[in-house]
């Protein structure tokens, strides 16, 4: 079993800022993962990814439209994004790459060439 | 004499409401947790996703900003029917076979999130813009929901 999306949740409690946990998609390929963020109001310029100690930490401050005028009802939430997952052994952290658009990060972990399902040709 | 002082009935009422308002906090904090928020906030096991709303008003526009994360422009639809503003929708899977799912939180599928204006505005003059996940909807108050002034003159 993968451990690709475990979390380290203590480092939420360090931190002193507030953040939320965006929700995310994981789905598992032959040849990787693909890990899907949702950070709306955020664009590439506000987007931290880091990979420290096998950790993968996304970071996202978002921005939402400046609006001139009252508030009169509110359901967004201000905190800036965060959330942290484990990577599995089998991902090889020096290929991730990653895109944003319309507020979806979108991560590839390719997995490492050896943990590839070898094809047997069959002749 | 009386033996009890009267106390209003205001200040008696305030120490449950206090009560009410710490539980409330502690449920609120159970549903920060990602597995919880993902169920609860979006909804999306009662009722589809619920997409967060927020609604600003000045002089001449109601403006409603809404999150919409990883939508296609084409798959975002705004109807205004008198006084109410609904938006809704569709996300599209975009997995293909031979890829295993491992854990979904995004929300797949349609949705709808209607809200009551507080004015009326005028449908002819709505305008849209889809930015980084967030739609804003600008929607100008209808002439006679334009706050006028009144020019008084005093002898």
């Amino acid at each position: 079993m993968s451990t690709l999306v475990r979390e380290n949740r203590d480092i939420h409690r360090v931190q002193s800022e507030q953040f939320i946990a965006p929700s995310a998609s994981v789905v598992e390929a032959a040849d990787g993962y693909t890990l899907e963020v949702e950070m709306s109001g955020v664009n590439k310029e506000r987007l931290e990814i880091s990979v420290e100690n096998n950790e993968l930490t996304i970071v996202g401050r978002r921005s939402l439209p400046a609006v001139e005028g009252t508030l009169i009802h509110r359901e967004s939430r201000s905190e800036n994004y965060r959330r942290t997952f484990e990577l599995d052994p089998s991902i090889d952290a020096n290929k991730i790459s990653a895109k944003i658009d319309q507020g979806v990060v979108t991560l590839t972990l390719p997995k490492a060439e050896y943990v590839k399902p070898p094809k047997i040709t069959v002749s | 004499m009386s033996l009890i002082r009267y106390q209003t009935p205001e200040l008696m009422a305030w120490p449950s409401l206090d009560r009410w308002s710490s539980l409330r906090d502690d449920l609120n904090s159970l549903f920060e947790l990602p597995f919880w928020s993902s169920i609860a906030r979006q909804g999306q096991l009662f009722s589809g996703w619920s997409p967060a709303l927020d609604l600003y008003q000045n002089n001449d526009n109601v403006v409603a900003v809404i999150e919409l994360p990883g939508m296609r422009r084409e798959d975002i639809e705004i109807s205004l029917h008198d006084r109410t503003l609904t938006i809704s929708g569709e996300r599209k899977s975009q997995s293909s076979n031979g890829e295993k799912a491992e854990r979904t939180e995004r929300y797949i599928g349609k949705f709808r999130r209607s809200i009551t204006l507080p004015t009326r505005v005028d449908a002819n003059k709505v305008s849209a813009s889809y930015r980084d996940g967030i739609l804003t909807v600008t929607l100008p108050k209808a002439e006679e929901a334009k706050p006028k002034q009144i020019q008084v003159n005093v002898d």
